[in-house]
Order: C-alpha cells, then sequence, then structure tokens
C-alpha cells in the first residue's frame, strides 16, 4: 500500500486544536460536519487567521470555539451576539463570527439576536439549530416544531416556534440563509460569502441530534435524518421568508437556500456617517474611512 | 484488460485515508460516498467503535466528500496524480 504510505495532512487539521480530539459531540450529530464546512470556509474566503475570532455560548455548538485553533471565546449563555458586538466595534479591523446553537442564540439570546440584526452589526451569525436544548437534557426550545416530544413537553410542544430567518430578515439582516447538515458544499458557500459580506449575516444550519430530539421523537439515527434532509429540501433562492417556517415534527418540504443579500450600511458606517455630518472636523473616524 | 485501459486514461486516482481513533462509527461516510469506495471495517479501534475502511480504491474518484460529512475529522480523501511516486 505506497499510496496509503504518502499520508497527507487532513486539509482541516491546520483549524483544530488537535490534542482536544475526539470531542464530545455525539455519534452522527451534526455539528462536526459543520465545523468541518466552516473549516473549509475559512480556508477558501482568505481572510487571514489573525484577523478572524470566533465567539460561542454555552451549549453543544458552544464547544465550537474550543476546538477551533483561532481567536476564541466562549462567554455566558446567550450572551455570543453582545461580546461579539463589542469586539467588533472596539476592533473594526477583525471578521467576528458568533458559532451558537438555537437555545443561546433565539431563546437566551433573542433579544441580542434581533437588536443586533436591527442596528446590522457587521458580524456573521452561525446558528445551528437542532430544535432543543440538546446540551442539558431536550428541554422545549423555541425552535422545537409541534407536537415534537420534548422532556419538558412529553405529550409534544404545542407552542408556534420561531421562523428564525423570517425574524431576523424583518430586523434589518443583510445576508440570510438556511442549509441543513446534509449541504455540505452550498453551506460551505454561504459561510464564505457571508463572512465575506459586510453587515449582519445569519446563516441557520439545521442539524440532526441523534440523541436527544431524534431518539425521543423516534425518528431514527442521524443517517436517517440526513436522507430525510435529502429527500425533502427544496432550494429556493430569494424565497419569500414568511413561508420558511418549520411547523410540523415532520414537514413535506424543508425551504432551503439564500433568502435575503441586500446592501444596508452597517452600524459603524451609519455612526461614522451620522456623526461627521452632525460634529463636522470634530468628530474622529472611526476605522477604516 | 478494459478496466486497467481505464484506469490509465485517468489523470488522477482517489486517495482516501481513515483515522481510526477518532471515529464514532457513525457511518455517514460510507452512507453517502457517491461510489461505494468506503465500507465498515470488522475491525474495532481503542473505544469499541467500528471505523471505516478504504476497501475499493479503483472505484474512489477523489470527490472528499467523506471528509466534508465527517463529524469526527476522522477522514479525508485527496486526488493524486497517477504516475506519482511510483
Amino acid at each position: 500500500m505506497s499510496v496509503e504510505e504518502k499520508v497527507k495532512e487532513n486539509p482541516v487539521e491546520e483549524f483544530l486544536r488537535t490534542d482536544r480530539l475526539p470531542h464530545v459531540w455525539c455519534q452522527g450529530c451534526g455539528i462536526g460536519t459543520t465545523v468541518n464546512c466552516f473549516a473549509r470556509a475559512v480556508r477558501k474566503c482568505g481572510i487571514p487567521l489573525e484577523k478572524l475570532a470566533i465567539v460561542s455560548g454555552i451549549c453543544c455548538t458552544g464547544r465550537v470555539a474550543g476546538y477551533l485553533k483561532l481567536d476564541s471565546f466562549h462567554v455566558t449563555h446567550g450572551r455570543p451576539i453582545p461580546f461579539a458586538t463589542g469586539l467588533k466595534l472596539a476592533n473594526p479591523e477583525l471578521t467576528v463570527v458568533v458559532y451558537s446553537g438555537d437555545g443561546d442564540i433565539a431563546a437566551i439570546g433573542g433579544n441580542h439576536l434581533i437588536n443586533a440584526a436591527r442596528r446590522n452589526v457587521d458580524i456573521t451569525v452561525i446558528m445551528l439549530n437542532n430544535f432543543t436544548y440538546a446540551m442539558t437534557g431536550g428541554q422545549v426550545t423555541p425552535t422545537a416544531p409541534y407536537e415534537s416530544i420534548n422532556t419538558t413537553a412529553p405529550y409534544g410542544a404545542y407552542e408556534k416556534p420561531f421562523n428564525l430567518p423570517h425574524l431576523v430578515a424583518s430586523c434589518g439582516a443583510v445576508y440570510v440563509a438556511r442549509w441543513t447538515a446534509y449541504h455540505v458544499v452550498q453551506l460551505t458557500k454561504a459561510m464564505v460569502e457571508a463572512m465575506n459580506k459586510k453587515g449582519f449575516s445569519f446563516i441557520e444550519v439545521i442539524s440532526p441530534c441523534p440523541t436527544i430530539f431524534l431518539r425521543r421523537n423516534r425518528l431514527g439515527d442521524a443517517i436517517a435524518e440526513l436522507k430525510f434532509y435529502k429527500e425533502h429540501s427544496v432550494i429556493k433562492h430569494g424565497a419569500d421568508t414568511s413561508e420558511v417556517g418549520w411547523d410540523e415534527t415532520r414537514p413535506d418540504e424543508i425551504i432551503v437556500g439564500k433568502f435575503v443579500d441586500v446592501e444596508r450600511p452597517d452600524f459603524i458606517e451609519a455612526m461614522n456617517t451620522h456623526l461627521s455630518k452632525r460634529l463636522g472636523d470634530k468628530y474622529v473616524w472611526w476605522g477604516k474611512k | 484488460m478494459a478496466t486497467a485501459e481505464k484506469t490509465k486514461k485517468k489523470k488522477f486516482r482517489g486517495v482516501v485515508h481513515v483515522l481510526p481513533e477518532r471515529c464514532k462509527g457513525c457511518r455517514v461516510c460510507v452512507e453517502f460516498c457517491p461510489t461505494g469506495a468506503i465500507t465498515m471495517s470488522d475491525g474495532f479501534n481503542s473505544r469499541g467503535f467500528h471505523y471505516p475502511e478504504f476497501t475499493y480504491p479503483e472505484k474512489c474518484t477523489g470527490c472528499e466528500l467523506c471528509g466534508m460529512y465527517c463529524p469526527d475529522f476522522a477522514i479525508y480523501g485527496y486526488r493524486e496524480k497517477i504516475g506519482e511516486g511510483e
């Protein structure tokens, strides 16, 4: 096996803290797949590693910050977006990526999400949606679909779940996309676009949680779920975001694609333009002109 | 004979490399390999999981989809020029 001996390195190896591997995520969990995509996106987008920072909150996905060999920050529950906002405003040259889960970003940090989208802070939010609080044992999140079984909803959830692409798009996000853990190539491309986009970019990644969500709802293992995504995903670029919500536990179609891609002045630019107009020469421009 | 001629025409071959100690045996690479070049091995790693094996190298196109799907960074592929190092 002369071929096997000529081992090249795993292309994502340089972005990982390999001394901490194997990681804590379960067998078949989609988070590792998205980290794979993210590492490839970082390589493709051409942003130097010293200008890239990643912020995670508390959740299974929050562990991403610990496994990536970048400037990474692991902050309190629900607060990665305020932390990232501060990081970006203090050092406008950084590209700041928030990588967290649905419980962290949509539930506990929901207020921060809508305000960051409204202000159009130049950060990228990658939100991994596994429909449950996986790390704490499967409580109901605001993204849990109708009639899905959770530990705090043993007879099924009956609240309307968030339609997050619609929420952030209506608040003024400039880039909104949704992909699943099955669409690895498209997801990588979306991550490159989002990181290079100026303004608040939001990517929702639908991902299997085999140990909590799939097991409690008797939906099979991770492979069954990925095959479900493969068969039921419909790519609709520029779709009306009010129609992309996921209401049932097993929808007939999962609408994925790039929903919003518009231009709008971001927070720092708006601040500079407004204050220099008001204060004239007294105002010192913040960041690159 | 026909297959040998076919492989001669190809400019590269796909190579898949597995790191068994990282594998958790989720079988995603085996299921989603477009050409079926990977199978699960009978062996175990030190934590008791079956890991994938690169059983059919002649089928591999080097698309690296296995590496993109792997949640555990335990498998990766690349394309190698034929004739290189031989």
